[in-house]
């Protein structure tokens, strides 16, 4: 099974590509205070210094912060924002379109009126106006990236559980009298984790844009440097000082564009009867 | 057209029982703002002795039991009253409706063309599956699938305004040049190519993919087989058979990307100093104005459902098959 996975994995060159980039960025964000001992919002050079010069590899910003180590350190948020917020979306997304899907009827269509609501809902102005309100904490902002995310995965949910609920091996379990949890967790959720765990790693790219365009509107955590923050803050200086922009910029393009990489991937790997058409 | 109108009137009925929610998160959101409303009130007004504070408390029914004041704020939201800025000493919706047309021009014209471009770039890379034109598209999709709309457009001016210096890198028009008539669109014209086209681009991106995997998906019909069999040419195939069929889902898909629009309308609006209910919102962030943010949710929110409504009758027109009723 798992040597299987890998095959299929491994035959998207793509995959495998993000893979790569995605280690090197959880090697950066693990081993952030080896390679840069001194926190992030240190003065440790000349402020304006371009990039290549002797003190800052990627230059220094308007405060004389080095890039280098903000984009180092950076990655350490992204990835746990990207990360527990998806999780928490999981948790909302995945119980009620389980018990929607579960249950049906009356129960499964308050669900969904539910759902449309918080699909309807502008879902970036929402999480804007949820952070600005709550004070930008990462437990805020991570709660509210999970509140604006949620919806497709309840959806994808409901349909694997209904598709799944009239299959003959849950309603055998159903005929011998298993309880209602036993049935979800043990016969159905299993079946229907392939799709979910292949949007949830399209979702962790999504919530670290998220993440840092909040941040950039200067709605990140204060306490820590992301990337969103320093091309905020260095959106004004453009003109002068490309690289304090660009750069973690290009951090927040690599990280995402291998998660997309890395999702594809498991798609392939996960749901052989899908593979996309057309991948001659 | 009976059906379109008992359709148009169920959707409506949808409409105002989504937006009547809407308000109750906006009210709950109001209370949940950081301090007392009065306190908060009087502190903006610049007076806060405890008499005032409780005038204040009378006067917004702050010391009545929540349901009333739900009430009365669900009135007042009806009547267009969304709440009073004491920062910028206007009401709410004076503000917002002052800035609103600059954002619809915005994101309407970015729509529109990540609509056109996407459809016939995925089209395009359809018809040359395996080949570089279609690798090419598929590798530029998944780029701007991955990329911050935000830095793309300090990007763009940086190569466009800063280096080269064809456009204007921010703002709406030219301040003091004077323009008059045609002129002055010319103006308002150069200035929107920037936003426009890094609010599109992502979106050019996602419709791009949907449309080429639509059409891949209905390539194979046996309705395209049978009108390629009667000898029609290929391109009349693609347009005439192929694409009316594989646009739809990227029709529906689209109704559903209005909000995530509107909302990167602030990210725009932020980067190139537009002035519209995206930059007021960022301003409103800065100076925790909550009664502008919490205006600007709401009528967002409102330009979504009427967006989905008009996607929704779209969607009818273009596919008869579709009932109505």
């Amino acid at each position: 099974m798992t040597r299987d996975f890998w095959k299929a994995f491994a035959r998207n060159r793509g995959a495998v590509i993000g893979l790569g980039i995605l280690a090197l960025v959880v090697l950066c964000a693990l081993l952030a205070d080896f390679i840069y001992p001194a926190s992030p919002w240190e003065m440790t050079a000349m402020p304006f210094q371009p990039p290549g010069s002797e003190d800052a590899l990627l230059g220094s910003d308007t405060l004389g912060r080095d890039i280098a180590a903000g984009i180092v350190h950076g990655a350490r948020v992204s990835l746990l924002i990207g990360l527990t917020s998806t999780a928490v979306a999981l948790l909302i997304g995945v119980t009620l379109g389980a018990v929607a899907g579960f249950h049906g009827g009356r129960v499964d269509d308050a669900i969904m009126r539910f759902t449309e609501l918080f699909q309807t809902i502008p879902n970036f102005v929402l999480a804007v106006v949820l952070v600005a309100i709550f004070t930008p904490t990462i437990a805020n902002i991570v709660i509210a990236i999970a509140i604006v995310s949620w919806p497709p995965l309840a959806r994808l949910a409901r349909g694997e559980f209904m598709a799944l609920r009239s299959r003959e091996f849950v309603q055998a379990a159903v005929t011998t009298g298993q309880g209602t949890g036993t049935i979800i967790f043990r016969h159905i959720l299993p079946n229907s984790l392939s799709p979910i765990i292949v949007s949830a790693s399209l979702m962790v790219a999504t919530a670290i844009l998220l993440e840092s365009s909040l941040s950039f509107l200067g709605l990140g955590d204060p306490n820590v440097m992301s990337w969103g923050y320093m091309i905020g803050a260095a959106r004004t200086v453009i003109r002068q000082a490309w690289w304090m922009s660009f750069f973690p910029g290009i951090a927040i393009l690599l990280t995402v564009l291998a998660l997309n990489l890395v999702g594809e991937g498991l798609n392939d790997a996960l749901n052989p009867k899908l593979a996309r058409k057309g991948k001659a | 057209m009976a059906g379109i109108a008992s359709f148009l009137g169920r959707r409506l009925f949808k409409a105002v029982f989504i937006l009547l929610a809407i308000v109750v998160i906006n009210f709950l959101l109001v209370r949940a703002a950081p301090g007392d409303p009065a306190m908060v009130m009087a502190g903006e007004a610049g007076a806060a002795d405890e008499q005032y504070v409780q005038q204040l408390r009378e006067q917004f029914g702050l010391d009545r039991p929540l349901h009333v004041q739900l009430g009365i704020y669900v009135r007042d939201v009806a009547m267009g009253d969304l709440g009073y800025s004491y920062r910028q000493q206007r009401p709410v919706w004076d503000l917002i409706a002052d800035r609103l047309p600059a954002t619809l021009i915005l994101t309407g014209t970015a729509f529109a063309l990540a609509l056109a471009a996407g459809i016939a770039l995925g089209t395009l890379a359809a018809m040359n599956v395996g080949r570089w034109s279609d690798s090419a598209i598929t590798v530029l999709a998944l780029v701007s699938y991955a990329t911050p709309i935000f830095w793309v457009g300090l990007m763009l001016i940086l190569l466009f305004s800063v280096q080269l210096g064809w456009l204007p890198a921010f703002g709406y028009e030219s301040i003091g040049a004077g323009y008059t008539g045609f002129e002055r669109v010319l103006d308002i014209a150069r200035h929107m190519v920037l936003p426009v086209v890094t609010l599109g681009l992502f979106y050019m991106a996602v419709y791009a993919r949907l449309t080429r995997a639509s059409i891949l998906e209905v390539r194979d019909m046996d309705f395209v087989k049978t009108a390629r069999a009667k000898g029609l040419g290929e391109t009349r195939i693609v347009l005439k058979h192929v694409l009316r069929n594989a646009i739809l889902p990227v029709i529906t898909f689209a109704g559903i990307q209005a909000g995530h629009l509107v909302g990167g309308s602030i990210l725009i609006e932020t980067v190139f100093a537009w002035p519209g209910i995206g930059r007021l919102a960022f301003d409103a962030v800065l100076q925790r104005d909550y009664q502008v943010l919490l205006g600007i949710f709401f009528v967002t929110s409102v330009l979504v459902i009427v967006f989905n409504i008009l996607t929704d009758l779209v969607y009818s027109l273009v596919d008869p098959r579709i009932e109505v009723a």
